[in-house]
């Protein structure tokens, strides 16, 4: 792998615009209150201190994205034959995700394994998760949310990055991690790390171990199957949630979406767009009838899918990286961590009293 | 006895008439407060009142239409409860009111504008008039009047305008009335200007809807015209247009019912300034039928009734 290289605050700017001459830059953009990825434009100003309130997922899976338009054509000879024509849409551009935290690329890796498995590969996934790269910033200190080391990663983490920053003195050491990233390096503006590629393995090393133990969240694969059918314990840990999509919007691994037709006339649309699980629709069918009626039930799907049902598909691999972003962003502090807690300690009534 | 201690006693007096009492604890850190739904009485133990007592308890009610519910409120959280009875939408025989003067919660977006990320608070300790805060090993001290929310500087009923139960002496008011100069000074822009900026707020919105299910006097919730299927109002399309959309939907279904508690712009996960658009609306219900929500329980919201000769409405004189 290409030697580590570093490079001084100063000059960010203009590797940023020598990297945004090349491919489409996404990165840590302030708006009003809130820091969210968007279109670099030359010489603005990105937030790379902290981590952003929304995670980079959109740019490879859109809130929103037309999977094909159609027209009907009406045969002039036969007005009762009409044909469709699909017309593909997928275009995605050569793209560098910059400044994200470990966790915000690590979703990706969750994605993967659905929208990238043996059974179903997902075209518009594949084009656009091919077509982007991950300069990724380690994290220094981490938030009172973060769990990333008690899910299987680090603040430092690379995994699925194709660079890696670690922020040292008034720079950062830029690491590539594929070749693909090693090309982001070939510029006059890096110069060698030499010993500072030490000190950036230091602080990464320094970050996790401030993070204390991890906690194991192994048992809550079982644990919640057997939960399942209490739907006392879903409705007490479910009672102040008010079934918002903060959660899973913000969530770097929620991957569900939904499919509507848009039609105008004999034309149309087929859009595909983010769905959440604690929404009343998401599991509405036609006849009315609503398996998750309640946002007790949906509470359940969204902490038993990321603890239970993806490990149990996915060689034990915890769908959620630890970001905490539905932690800090839910509007009543629901917290995750804690519900996967409870349901580890859960003891049923039972076995309860039989203790006593 | 200090207000807290008290609200406890009455609380945990009243707690085996009840299936719950919904009040605030801490949340995941010092800085975050959480809805606490007291069942036993060893619940009770954890309630926290004062300026990180920032959610809506009244937003769980129409939820619970069947239990008996009891709700610790503060002054806006309590016009909730009387717009919710106004329109029919509780039954306030099976709520119990516990109100107690409020001094004003923290908007912790502002706190954030003043000290930075607020991601690694490890203490806050709350004076009425200050915040002293210890983050990432420095001691932080804001004054509360620069961190307040802006609903309580212009706050006239920070006492729960119905209550069984209230702990402490009621306060004076924050401010006598409200002249909506923040709309005003708004309005005063150009339209092109104003458009702009809120094209500009909307684009980042996530279409989660936490600024709808976190009000509330938003009832239909899962049958919210913005997501159903059938009729199909609103595309699902990443675009301002729909996004804004449902802010217009929100702000019109909230005129003269809009307590303004804030909740929808505080639920927001991307800080979008939305409250503006219903103290607009506020402030023209306010204009044509000097209506207030949520302050008189005998009162009929104005739009949920009618009168031939409109007062304020000149109809002959279009
Ligand atoms: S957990 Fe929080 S963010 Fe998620 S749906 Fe419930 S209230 Fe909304
Ligand atoms: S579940 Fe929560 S903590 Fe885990 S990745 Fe999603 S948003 Fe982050
Ligand atoms: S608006 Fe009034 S009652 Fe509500 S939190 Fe502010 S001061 Fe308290
Ligand atoms: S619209 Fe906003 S301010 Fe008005 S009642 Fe609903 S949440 Fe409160
Ligand atoms: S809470 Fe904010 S982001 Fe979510 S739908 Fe409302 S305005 Fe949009």
């Amino acid at each position: 792998m290409a030697e580590a290289k570093y490079i001084s605050n100063d000059k960010l700017t203009a590797w940023l615009d020598e990297l945004a001459g090349k491919m489409r830059v996404i990165a840590p953009t302030r708006q009003g209150d809130a820091v969210v990825f968007a279109p670099y434009a030359s010489g603005q100003s990105v937030e790379l201190a902290q981590e952003a309130t929304a995670p980079p997922k959109s740019v490879v899976f859109p809130a929103s994205e037309d999977l094909l338009r159609y027209d009907y054509r009406k045969n002039p000879e036969n007005l009762g034959q009409v044909d469709v024509e699909l017309l593909p849409t997928i275009s995605p551009e050569p793209t560098l995700v910059f400044g994200s935290r470990p966790c915000g690329v690590r979703g990706f890796l969750i994605f993967d394994r659905v929208y990238d498995g043996a059974t179903y590969k997902d075209p518009y996934y594949l084009a656009r998760r091919e077509a982007t790269l991950f300069a990724t910033i380690a994290c220094g200190q981490a938030e009172n949310a973060c769990f990333c080391h008690s899910v299987g990663s680090a603040p430092g983490d690379a995994t699925g990055s194709d660079l890696l920053l670690t922020p040292i003195a008034d720079g950062f050491v830029v690491e590539a991690v594929s070749d693909k990233g090693a090309q982001c390096l070939e510029s006059s503006l890096l110069e060698a790390a030499g010993g500072k590629a030490d000190e950036a393995k230091a602080f990464r090393e320094k970050a996790l171990q401030e993070m204390g133990e991890p906690q194991d969240f192994g048992p809550a694969q079982q644990k919640l199957l057997e939960l399942f059918d209490d739907m006392g314990f879903w409705e007490d840990v479910s009672a102040k949630c008010i079934s918002c999509g903060a959660c899973t919007y913000l969530c770097p691994t929620c991957y569900c979406f939904n499919i509507t037709d848009e039609n105008a006339g004999l034309t149309g649309r087929r859009v595909r767009s983010w769905d959440n699980c604690m929404s009343f629709q998401f599991t509405l069918e036609a006849s009315g009838h609503n398996p998750r009626p309640t946002k007790a039930h949906r509470l359940k799907n969204r902490v038993g899918h990321k603890f239970s049902y993806y490990p149990n598909l996915h060689d034990g691999i915890i769908a959620c990286c630890g970001c905490g972003r539905c932690i800090k962003s839910c509007p009543v502090s629901v917290d995750i961590r804690e519900i996967v807690t409870k349901a580890m300690a859960h003891q049923p009534p039972a076995v309860e009293e039989a203790a006593k | 006895m200090t207000i807290l201690t008290q609200l406890k006693e009455q609380i945990t007096a009243q707690l085996p008439k009840l299936d719950m009492v919904i009040g605030w604890e801490q949340g995941y850190d010092a800085l975050h407060a959480t809805p606490l739904f007291m069942r036993a009485a060893e619940d009770v133990e954890r309630l926290q009142i004062g300026p990180l007592s920032v959610h809506n308890t009244a937003t769980y009610l129409t939820g619970l239409r069947n239990k008996k519910v009891g709700l610790v409120v503060k002054g806006c959280d309590s016009r909730a409860v009387v717009q919710l009875q106004q329109e029919g939408l509780i039954d306030r025989e099976n709520v119990v009111v516990f109100g107690f003067p409020c001094d004003g919660v923290a908007d912790l977006t502002k706190v954030r504008r003043l000290i930075g990320d607020v991601g690694r608070v490890e203490e806050v300790e709350t004076t009425p008039t200050e915040l002293r805060l210890r983050v990432d090993g420095r001691e932080e001290q804001v004054a509360m009047s620069d961190v307040m929310a802006d609903k309580c500087r212009r706050c006239q009923y920070p006492n729960a305008l119905v209550h069984d139960h209230f702990a402490g002496k009621p306060r004076e008011p924050h401010a006598t009335s409200d002249d909506y100069t923040d709309v005003q000074e708004f309005e005063s822009q150009s339209l092109e200007t104003r458009f702009e900026h809120w094209k500009s707020e909307m684009s980042r919105c996530i279409r989660c809807y936490a600024c709808r299910n976190a009000c509330p006097m938003c009832v239909c919730r899962d049958h919210c015209i913005a997501q159903s299927r059938d009729p199909h109002w609103v595309t699902q399309d990443d675009m301002v247009r729909e996004k804004w959309m449902f802010q217009v939907i929100h702000a019109m279904h909230l005129a003269g019912r809009c307590v303004e508690c804030g909740e929808c712009q505080r639920a927001c996960p991307v800080d979008i300034p939305i409250l503006a658009l219903k103290r607009k609306m506020n402030k023209e219900i306010k204009e044509v039928f000097n209506y207030d929500a949520g302050v008189d329980p005998q009162a009929i919201p104005p739009l949920l009734s009618f009168q031939v000769e409109e007062e304020n409405i000149n109809e002959r004189g279009w």
